[in-house]
């Protein structure tokens, strides 16, 4: 565990330096007194950094992350970030940020505490656990803690699969509301703008529900020094995620991995004109 | 060996998505029939009897339907799984939003975004931003697909089919619509269009984006896109994004300016037949995978190849 900690501060003071949005940490909580009772459940995804571009493993067994940067999945920070915001604006009252992977995902939970998660929990497993299983190991939590609502990004950009959210609903049998770009909570609904084919579309589900993100909803902040003192005095349990008794199995097998076809760099043109004319050329006009 | 596949329709007209997932159905094996669900469908059951391959079309109306809502479309869906083997949707937004839940209520894995189709249980989808592709082998004894149709070409027409309808089923209890905001255009569809001229953080402003990518785009007869950056910026709304969590295109042509080409746009358009670019940036990513590049800045180029276009034809 000592080895765990430790590490979990080193993450935390290396936070994504991309965005420089203003240091709001300090002014949490102030409607502490007010917040209704609501509990959300916010599940965050230890993955590639943003910024690594993934290298396929030369045996072909999958992507070499060894020695890779790994940060927190975006669209986990940007549902963490809006729980955060909802519970400053009185709408919720605690927030519990879920990770499921190896120790070092306690690293992500910090990192979530550091934005303004309460509590952390981490679903200790080596396996890599798919989608569904992914799902099965929420609802169990779920089932425990039973959360209000349920926040969590639309997709990690490793498997880039975009299903867990909307597995875990089913599973639960609640009405989710995907992609979402705006949401306002009111007593026990919560209105949803979701980023859908030609546009946006806006519903309102009634709680407990599960919400996914989109990258418009917010930009989450820039955690400050005194939040990441914080966040490693919040209490963070550790549970083995074989423990819940919950089929992990993988239902797909990986066959193999293999690199994209690449492409080459073609000619530069030397204007406008030039680039028309090849256009003409393919057939294109 | 049966697959069902959930039609991609809008604006009362079925999408070419479809007949792509029909490709991709027809390379899994088996009878093939199309669900038609929504509110008004008649004449979109019409276009899809006509594909080819088709055996039956199933058609299932209501309001949730009609609006998309993805638990009315698991409860639809998920009864009518005991005659098939295989779901497929087509890897839109309203795909992905109703595909797994479908799955984790039929207790299987979801494979998304497929690219290809290796074996009746084998499949090939993109992991990684692109940068990766992975084969999978399902050992669910139903398998349930997104598909990536810029992948698969177009099934042909000349098909018969029945038309049926089904109960719609109990909908969607815990969530009612709203509203919606939809863009209006008479531009060719993103996802399907021939070519796209996309635009990027270097325009600068929505009235920019609007006076230099939208005509072109008109005078190519092409669909417009956006870097994620244009639309995180607003220059462009959430529906033109191109990118790993946007649409993923495929067209004869993808015209980029403006865009520095970062991993997560490519992940997009990488697969388009023709890459051009224009950039001022002689080192932007963008010139690493396009055909033909032009150093140089949009705010001269963009008139000079308006006016070559009229030259030309």
């Amino acid at each position: 565990m000592r080895w765990g900690s430790k590490n979990g501060s080193r993450a935390a003071l290396i936070l994504p330096k991309r965005r420089s949005g203003v240091m709001r940490g300090r002014n949490r909580k102030i409607n502490e007194g007010y917040a209704a009772a609501m509990k959300v459940l916010v599940p965050v995804k230890r993955v590639i950094d943003y910024n690594v571009k993934a290298r396929v493993k030369s045996d072909h067994t999958g992507v070499d992350l060894a020695n890779v940067k790994m940060s927190m999945n975006p669209f986990c920070e940007i549902a963490i970030e809006e729980a955060v915001r909802q519970q400053e604006k009185g709408t919720v009252s605690e927030v519990l940020a879920v990770s499921i992977g190896p120790i070092q995902a306690q690293d992500t939970i910090r990192t979530a505490m550091a934005i303004g998660a309460d509590r952390g929990l981490l679903l200790q497993t080596d396996a890599d656990p798919q989608p569904l299983a992914v799902a099965k190991l929420l609802k169990a939590i779920v089932d425990e803690e039973k959360p209000d609502l349920v926040i969590m990004g639309k997709q990690a950009i490793d498997g880039d699969n975009n299903a867990a959210g909307q597995m875990l609903a089913a599973l639960l049998d609640w009405p989710q509301a995907t992609f979402a770009s705006k949401i306002e909570i009111s007593g026990k609904t919560a209105t949803v703008t979701r980023e859908v084919d030609g546009g946006l579309q806006t519903i309102e589900v009634t709680l407990p529900a599960v919400i996914t993100v989109d990258l418009r909803l917010n930009e989450p902040r820039y955690a400050s020094l005194p939040n990441i003192m914080k966040a490693k005095k919040k209490p963070l349990e550790v549970r083995d995620a074989a423990s819940l008794g919950v089929d992990m199995a993988p239902r797909l097998k990986v066959v193999t991995v293999t690199e994209p076809p690449k492409r080459e760099a073609g000619v530069k043109v030397a204007d406008a004109a030039e680039l028309a004319a090849k256009f003409k050329a393919a057939g294109l006009l | 060996m049966a697959v069902l596949i959930i039609a991609d329709h809008g604006e009362g007209v079925l999408r070419d998505a479809t007949h792509k997932t029909v490709t991709a159905a027809t390379q899994i094996g088996g009878e093939i029939d199309i669900l038609v669900a929504g509110k008004g469908v008649d004449v979109i059951a019409d276009s899809a009897a006509k594909i080819s391959g088709v055996r039956a079309v199933l058609t299932a109306e209501s309001d949730a339907l009609g609006k998309g809502l993805a638990e009315a479309f698991a409860s639809l869906t998920v009864p009518l799984m005991a005659g098939y083997d295989a779901l497929l949707v087509s890897a839109t937004a309203q795909g992905k939003n109703i595909a797994p839940r479908i799955a984790a209520k039929l207790d299987v894995a979801q494979i998304s975004d497929v690219i290809a189709v290796v074996t009746a249980d084998t499949f090939v989808h993109p992991i990684y931003a692109g940068n990766a592709l992975e084969t999978v082998q399902s050992s669910d004894p139903k398998k349930v697909l997104t598909v990536r149709t810029s992948a698969f070409d177009s099934a042909a027409e000349g098909g018969s089919a029945k038309i049926s309808s089904v109960d719609p089923g109990p909908g969607a209890p815990g969530t009612k619509f709203v509203s919606d905001a939809m863009v209006k255009s008479d531009r060719p569809e993103l996802a399907g269009a021939k070519i796209v001229v996309s635009g990027g953080r270097a325009l600068g402003s929505a009235e920019e984006f609007q006076s230099v990518i939208e005509p072109l785009a008109d005078k190519l007869g092409a669909a417009v896109g956006a870097s994620r950056a244009a639309v995180d910026a607003g220059y462009a709304p959430n529906d033109y994004q191109v990118g790993q969590t946007g649409k993923v295109v495929a067209p004869d042509l993808y015209l980029a300016i403006g865009i520095s080409g970062a991993i997560q746009h490519l992940a997009g358009m990488k697969d388009s037949k023709i890459i051009a670019a224009i950039n001022k940036d002689p080192d932007a990513p963008i010139f690493a995978i396009a055909d033909y590049g032009l150093v140089q800045d949009y705010k001269v180029a963009v008139p000079e190849m308006m006016k070559a276009l009229d030259a030309l034809k």
